[in-house]
């Protein structure tokens, strides 16, 4: 176990680099980062159309929220693999292929955080604005949204969580992240199967269990200053 | 240019149903052993001695900070590797890559579970427990006659949800190479080179069993509907 460590733990962190593409632990975290960096627009813009006021944008984009959501992660990705390249005409990398799929996929999951925390603020709010004379747009832009996204806080960083988890499956698609580095490395040790596949689950447990912890103190903090309230 | 038929018909048809069926055998089997682990784990979590709620908490936190991905790999290449070498060659002619899906999935499904049931004995008023202990049970009975059974009706919902979890779940053990859905759609794919067929096949299957927990989730919530405390 010391020599396994020893030996390849400047591998198992990033990969071939400097010398070749970066790779391991630390792109597993840059492609969870950007991941979750871009899906936050798409999901803050899927999250309002959601509750649209006209049906032509609720209905197409309700649906894309079920499809997606009733479809593993994996389909995804293969949908992404195979047809990217027939659909743009030039062939995008193992890279590109996952952060496409990741940040469709947790766009769709971040919609549904950001309707819950829309709904979950009431409609006082919307309907004082709007008699106030702001419009929809307004309304949702400067009472609604800034109110709805701090209480969204914890949910984002547990979805940090998800997004390194999910990047795993860049294994399939051959994209050298921690989970492909692992099975390298054993394929060269080959006698320790065990060993190396769990440094591999004490890696993902250590980013993500200190994220988690991070998540729960952020919810703490919140819940004791809590945010100044206008009774209904 | 889509040629459907070639999907609903024929050699590959049989190798995607073969898949879908896999997958669902796949999806019940573990269905079938996380819920029992998971009331355990549930039951560790809420135990009153420490220890065991320290081992409750150590199982569930391990578990879920770690991705699906990496517990196949572990089950698959690591943990036969530990067994002794007669049990190790038995496994072997075997369907090790079934069992050690379903070992996998088993596993992480109940960590998930257990959170959820946790959740719905604590929804249960505290005077319930205390009622059922100053009648004479003990933790256990008390568990078992008091909480459970109001507790269980509680967690049905988040328990179908984690079912739903699951059943997207089964694709995953198409790394370690077991022949479900997501895998027979990748053999027809690069036999056939109809990618579009064999993946819309995919996506339609896990679809409609998705839809169809989700239609089961609804009409649960309006069968039964949460009873005012």
């Amino acid at each position: 176990m010391r020599d396994l460590i020893d030996t390849y733990w400047l591998y198992f962190l990033v990969g071939q680099y400097p010398k070749g593409p970066l790779g391991g632990l630390a792109l597993t975290v840059l492609l969870a980062a950007l991941a979750l960096l871009l899906a936050m627009p798409l999901g803050l813009a899927l999250g309002v159309a959601r509750l649209s006021l006209w049906r032509a944008v609720r209905w197409p984009v309700t649906a894309l929220v079920f499809v997606v959501r009733g479809t593993p992660l994996l389909m995804v990705v293969f949908w992404a693999y195979f047809f990217l390249p027939t659909l743009t005409g030039y062939k995008t990398g193992q890279f590109s292929t996952m952060l496409i799929a990741l940040v469709v996929f947790d766009g769709v999951y971040l919609a549904e955080i950001v309707r819950a925390g829309i709904v979950g603020l009431g409609r006082g709010q919307m309907e004082a604005a709007r008699s106030l004379g702001l419009t929809h747009f307004q309304a949702l832009r400067s009472v609604v949204l800034p109110q709805a996204l701090r209480h969204m806080l914890p949910s984002l960083v547990n979805q940090f969580v998800s997004t390194i988890k999910e990047t795993s499956l860049g294994y399939i698609i051959g994209l050298s992240e921690v989970s492909f580095i692992a099975t390298q490395i054993n394929t060269q040790v080959f006698t320790k199967p065990a060993q190396v596949y769990l440094c591999l689950g004490v890696a993902y447990f250590v980013l993500c269990f200190g994220l988690s912890r991070l998540a729960y103190g952020i919810e703490s903090r919140g819940k004791r200053r809590p945010p100044p309230r206008v009774p209904a | 240019m889509f040629d459907l038929s070639l999907v609903l018909s024929g050699s590959y048809h049989a190798m995607l149903v073969a898949g879908l069926r896999l997958s669902l055998e796949l999806a019940a089997l573990t269905l079938l052993f996380a819920l029992p682990l998971a009331v355990l784990v549930a039951l560790l979590r809420l135990a009153p001695v420490r220890p065991l709620r320290w081992l409750g908490f150590a199982y569930v936190e391990a578990i879920r900070n770690i991705p699906l991905l990496a517990h196949m790999l572990f089950w698959y290449f690591g943990a036969p590797e530990l067994l002794p070498e007669a049990l190790k060659e038995r496994l072997y002619e075997g369907d090790i890559e079934v069992i050690s899906a379903i070992v996998a999935l088993t596993l992480y499904t109940a960590a998930y579970m257990a959170e959820d049931i946790r959740s719905g004995v604590r929804a249960i008023a505290p005077v319930q427990f205390e009622a059922g202990r100053s009648l004479g049970l003990g933790f256990l009975a008390t568990m078992r006659l008091v909480i459970l059974p109001q507790a269980l009706r509680i967690t049905v919902p988040p328990l179908i949800s984690q079912t739903l979890n699951l059943w997207k779940n089964t694709s995953i053990a198409t790394v370690i190479g077991v022949g479900e859905l997501m895998y027979q759609a990748a053999q027809v794919e690069s036999a056939s080179f109809r990618s579009f067929e064999a993946f819309a096949f995919a996506t339609a299957s896990y679809l409609s069993v998705s839809l169809l927990i989700t239609g089961l989730a609804a009409w649960y919530q309006h069968r039964y509907p949460v009873r005012a405390a």
